[in-house]
């Protein structure tokens, strides 16, 4: 039971907004040492872990490009490109690249789109464009908004994609435990119950982007009411 | 044979030149500390297999201690005006869409191409290697066209880097730290407490369990990978599919699935959560954890229903 003291370090440390990385190395610390490791076994583990996923961070390398492309005035290319689109909204903007994203991770491209790679460069500039067109003017709260908006489309058509191809870390995962206990399946027999799923995730995330389009269309049309009673 | 090696030399360069640019510059004046946190990654990056389990937990270690206790700063050197950007863009008008565009291009492209060569290229890898590829497409059209110096992207990609920061890393330290707790039994435990938390005999509330135990789980730990063996053992195993002869595709894909609706309620997985938060520079680091919830929650309700009315016909 003592090593559910690391879960208990890193649900309070989070709360009390300490810095994550020391939350993370001291539920680390507290979990191994629950657990009768010593010292230099948690931090070799550790090491090792860390090591072992590097993959991860390799995804800064597009930084420079897209440092490079928005001292280039991207962002601004991109922004420009939506105001200059008639009946582009941010919410089919936002469905567009919602259904373009889980297509695309539904055949295994999952690193092709991503946060730094067009949410940051693109996807987010466009939505604010579109949204500033919609509803005159933002405040600060607004901008916050459909840039969150942005970042939270892009995990959901990731998330609710990529389990339907065939080859995805999930579904090999799933068919390893399962044949642990003796269940031999193929993994397109798995993959093929992501769909649901999939259909539903666009259903819901559509429906509230289809709400966020009114709310912004319904703001514009307050502001012009008002300036005709003035 | 090209593998994650030749990736890991090309990030090791750019973590290096994110250190080099910090160095020299005089207006961050935590300007070493950054320089050094980059160091390390690139350290990592090219050495990381041959400094051994132990060096590497101190490499850690060292990165922890710099951002824990406020050693990384930003600067103020090398923004664009904006002036300057609209100008540039003007002069560029969409072609820049096109610089853009390579990298997903040439990692789409290269993942089928590189498969029909797996004498040459690591075919379990092709897609990071292509993004890596594409990268330097990218760089070297941005060269020849937008006549861009060498060193803008590197001193335009670490000012990038370090409004970032310190979050660049959560996503690899989170992922060993699920090494540990892996090490430790964690997930045993959870499991046993779960499973007597469950109602005996009632299909709905272990169904229930098991997927709402997924999410939460899964936000405990910040990946449904996690959660998933535990989870089966505890409850999609010995309830659903042996007790209740569910059909156990469906129980493990859909309650993967509810995992994932975790996934997006949580701080903890950092890489989609709070770095996105950070590279668009949002106020509220969870700004995007709280716009997910109202997607999250019904459609892990959706996720259970389905569950139940597919899996027990």
């Amino acid at each position: 039971m003592w090593v559910l003291l690391g879960i208990a370090v890193i649900v309070i440390g989070f709360m009390l907004r300490f810095n994550p990385l020391l939350v993370i190395i001291a539920s680390a610390a507290v979990t191994g040492i629950a657990a009768g490791l010593d010292v230099h076994a948690i931090i070799s583990a550790f090491g090792k872990a860390f090591n072992d996923a590097r993959y991860v961070s390799i995804v800064w390398i597009v930084l420079p490009v897209i440092g490079m492309l928005e001292a280039f005035g991207l962002q601004a290319r991109a922004r420009g490109l939506i105001s200059g689109l008639k009946g582009a909204t941010t919410g089919r903007l936002l469905a567009g690249y919602l259904l373009m994203r889980q297509a695309t991770a539904a055949v295994g491209l999952t690193s092709v789109a991503g946060h730094p790679q067009t949410v940051r460069p693109l996807v987010a500039p466009m939505a604010e464009a579109a949204a500033e067109k919609q509803a005159g003017t933002l405040h600060d709260k607004q901008r916050e908004e459909v840039k969150a908006f942005s970042a939270a489309t892009d995990n959901i058509g990731l998330f609710f994609g990529e389990d339907i191809f065939l080859a995805i870390g999930s579904i090999l995962l799933m068919k390893g435990l399962l044949e642990q206990y003796g269940i031999i399946l193929e993994p397109f027999e798995l993959s093929v119950w992501a769909i649901p799923t999939a259909i539903a995730a666009f259903v819901i995330h559509g429906f509230r982007l289809w709400l966020l389009d009114r709310r912004l269309n319904a703001q514009a049309a307050s502001v012009t009411a008002k300036d005709k009673a003035a | 044979m090209i593998t994650l090696t030749w990736v890991y030399v090309i990030a090791g360069v750019a973590f290096a030149a994110f250190a080099m640019f910090n160095l020299i510059d005089k207006a961050n004046p935590r300007r070493f500390g950054n320089a050094a946190f980059w160091g390390l990654m690139a350290v990592s990056m090219w050495a990381g297999d041959l400094l051994g389990d132990f060096g590497n937990g101190l490499l850690v270690l060292a990165l922890v201690a710099i951002a824990g206790f406020g050693g990384l700063g930003k600067t103020k050197a090398d923004e664009v005006p904006e002036a300057t950007k609209n100008q540039r863009a003007a002069k560029y008008g969409n072609g820049l869409f096109a610089i853009a565009l390579v990298i997903p291009a040439t990692a789409l492209a290269g993942t089928f191409l590189f498969k029909q060569f797996p004498a040459y290229f690591d075919v379990k890898q092709v897609t990071l290697i292509s993004l890596a590829l594409g990268v330097l497409l990218a760089l070297a059209v941005g060269h020849a066209w937008l006549r861009a110096a060498p060193a803008l992207p590197l001193s335009q990609g670490r000012r990038l880097m370090d409004s970032v920061g310190w979050a660049a890393i959560l996503p690899q330290m989170l992922a060993s730290l699920g090494a540990v707790f892996a090490l430790a039994g964690v997930g045993d435990v959870v499991g046993g407490v779960i499973q007597q938390a469950i109602p005996a005999g009632s299909l709905v509330g272990a169904v229930i369990a098991f997927g709402v135990g997924m999410a939460l789980f899964t936000m405990i730990m910040g990946n449904a990978f996690a959660a998933f063996p535990v989870m089966v053992a505890a409850i999609g195993m010995p309830l659903l599919i042996k007790q209740y002869h569910g059909d156990p595709a469906i129980i493990c894909a859909i309650g993967m699935l509810a995992g994932f609706c975790g996934t997006l309620m949580t701080p903890m997985a950092a890489n989609f959560n709070l770095v996105p938060a950070a590279l668009l520079e949002l106020k509220d680091e969870n700004a995007v954890v709280k716009m997910q919830i109202a997607t999250a929650v019904p459609l892990l309700i959706v996720n259970i229903a389905l569950i139940y009315f597919l899996a027990f016909r």
